[in-house]
């Protein structure tokens, strides 16, 4: 072990609160999205259906149960709050981690109010075959998928307990590799068509709608015929390496000043950061000057 | 220590070879620190507050003073107890007696690092009959990697907000003693804490030892090596957490990395807490949003 190369020294940052960075950007609110906290009235006529966090209180007026915003169809009224767990919806891509290994299923957290689940039955066997799961495949689960392992899947049903059913039929999803999983907020994600991003700069980036951000470090020559239980343990070349670290840091920066999650606002944010050190960005005056360049980009 | 996080193997090969090559995920190098926020003074029912951020770690100490009768064995000092708490908030897995382990390894080890350093003879008031007790309590709000440092770095500021209250007179009327403490709240004495220490905890990963630790690269590690280190540089503890096992030369290793750290990160942690202090009694406070 040696040590000789570590003499440089590293400066160590003490910030007192007094000094600290507020890290809100300067927006304009738009006056159609009405915010609402817990308890504030919204409607005191009667012909309102009461939808998501919503109450009718005593005196038949209609109130905000959570703190978000206001979403209405024809006569439902609901309110979407900004902090929550993942509500999920079929067709979702989402990211989780395995849990529990149980018969015929897996358990994945995925943010959710309960563990969902992963059939056997829905995930592509390795070497893509097509039969049904037999007692030998049950048996030969954990192989597959172990507890702690990340894998990236599709909303495929709800159950009537509100858990959700997953699935990897495609070879898009399954089990994730090398990289960096980051937990953030559902409602940072925007929601769009496209969630896999291969970005120019060679990383794979799954903006999971579940608030869970993968980002995989690009491995060229990768076989998906395995569908996907292989797992390459080989080394990531530095150069990689810098670009994961810093997407992570980036998706922080944006982060902290509430801007969503989108393969746009990611991208301008890593091309913004390229002028810092990638260790710089950890810094908060930093973060925020990142992300206040990303958003001029982005209203732009 | 139960682990707060779950990874997967490739993930955790991914964190141990960016180590090998001295590149962390964050960008760091094995020696960088995360940045710290400080603040003192934050409550009013207590003599001492601090609260410190790394990250997602959030620590609040709090610091009260109490009259006591001393020792029989040491009866001109007073005393110093830690008290350390994990909320249910920061993990789910402290709920009930589940951050109870935690809890008391650190607790352990801030009373292993202070034992035989810090001066406790300033804490005498009447000697074998007063002195003043220390209580200090260690709130864990949010674990975000990195517990020992950010506990006893938090520790420090606090004792260093502590005010004592000036004792006006003292008489000893046969066996009983009596004190009288000064009417005026701000007539107090500043606790000294020129010598308290701050512990820095290296996790070793792979080959090599990493400061500031994140919660993913906790896992990582199969021992963290906890050394108590003053601001002269000397230390006043050590102790291992985790299974693993070291090599003695290993150990000496990690005990001068910790020394280095340690003199610098007490540096910078003074300079904060004499800034703040010159920001004077009506700086703003800043809550917990």
């Amino acid at each position: 072990m040696s040590y000789t190369e570590e003499n440089g020294e590293s400066k160590i940052l003490v910030r007192l609160a007094n000094n600290r960075i507020d890290h809100t950007l300067p927006v304009q609110q738009d006056p159609r999205t009405a915010f609402y906290t817990p308890g504030e009235e919204i409607s005191t006529q009667p012909d309102f259906l009461r939808g998501h966090g919503t109450y009718m209180d005593t005196q038949q007026v209609l109130r905000a149960s959570v703190a978000g915003n206001l979403e209405r169809v024809n006569k439902l009224i609901s309110v979407r709050p900004y902090k929550t767990r993942y509500q999920g919806e079929i067709g979702d891509v989402v990211i989780g981690r395995i849990t529990e290994v149980q018969q015929k299923r897996w358990k994945v957290d995925t943010n959710a109010k309960l563990d969902s689940a992963l059939l056997l039955s829905s995930v592509n066997l390795p070497g893509g075959e097509l039969r049904r799961r037999s007692a030998e495949d049950e048996q030969a689960m954990r192989r597959y998928l172990q507890e702690g392992d990340v894998v990236c899947a599709e909303v495929q049903s709800i159950f009537a307990d509100g858990s959700l059913s997953l699935h990897t039929r495609v070879l898009k999803y399954g089990k994730l590799s090398q990289g960096i999983m980051m937990k953030l907020s559902p409602s940072m994600i925007k929601r769009q068509k496209q969630h896999f991003h291969n970005l120019a700069n060679g990383a794979v980036l799954i903006l999971g709608n579940n608030g869970n951000v993968w980002i995989g470090a690009s491995q060229s020559g990768q076989d998906s015929s395995q569908g996907g239980f292989t797992q390459d343990y080989s080394r990531i070349d530095q150069e990689n390496r810098e670009v994961c670290a810093r997407l992570q840091n980036c998706i922080r920066c944006l982060v902290k000043s509430n801007i969503l999650l989108s393969d746009t606002s990611v991208t301008y944010a890593y091309e913004e950061s390229m002028k810092y050190e990638i260790k710089e960005l950890i810094q908060d005056e930093v973060q925020f000057n990142v992300a206040l360049l990303t958003h001029q980009r982005l209203v732009a | 220590m139960s682990e707060l996080v779950s990874l997967s193997l490739p993930e955790k090969t991914f964190i141990l070879h960016g180590i090998d090559v001295n590149f962390r995920n964050d960008g760091r190098s094995r020696l960088d620190c995360r940045p710290i926020e400080l603040q003192t003074k934050i409550m009013d029912q207590v003599n001492g507050s601090a609260k410190l951020k790394i990250d997602d770690t959030e620590i609040l100490v709090g610091v009260k003073v109490e009259e006591d009768t001393p020792d029989e064995n040491s009866p001109s000092e007073g005393k110093l107890e830690f008290f350390v708490d994990c909320s249910a908030n920061a993990n789910p897995i402290f709920e009930g007696k589940g951050g109870d382990e935690l809890a008391t390894e650190i607790s352990d080890a801030l009373s292993l690092a202070y034992k035989d350093v810090f001066d406790l003879t300033e804490l005498c008031i009447l000697p074998s009959k007063k002195c003043w007790k220390l209580y200090v309590d260690v709130l864990i709000l949010a674990c975000g990697g990195n517990l020992f440092d950010a506990v006893a770095a938090a520790v420090k500021a606090a004792l260093y907000s502590t005010e004592i209250p000036q004792v006006k007179d003292a008489a000893v009327d046969g066996v009983e003693a009596d004190i009288f403490v000064s009417d005026d709240i701000f007539n107090s004495v500043k606790l000294d804490v020129k010598n308290a220490p701050l512990l820095i905890s290296l996790c070793k990963i792979g080959d090599n030892y990493v400061v500031d630790p994140t919660p993913e690269e906790e896992v990582c590690s199969s021992a963290t090596v906890v050394v108590a280190v003053m601001p002269n540089g000397r230390t006043s503890g050590g102790l291992k957490t985790g299974y693993g096992s070291l090599m003695v030369e290993t150990w000496r290793k990690a005990i001068q990395i910790a020394k280095k750290v340690g003199v610098q990160l007490n540096n910078e942690i003074m300079k904060a807490l004499e800034e703040e202090e010159k920001l004077g009694p009506n700086r703003a406070l800043f809550g917990f949003l």
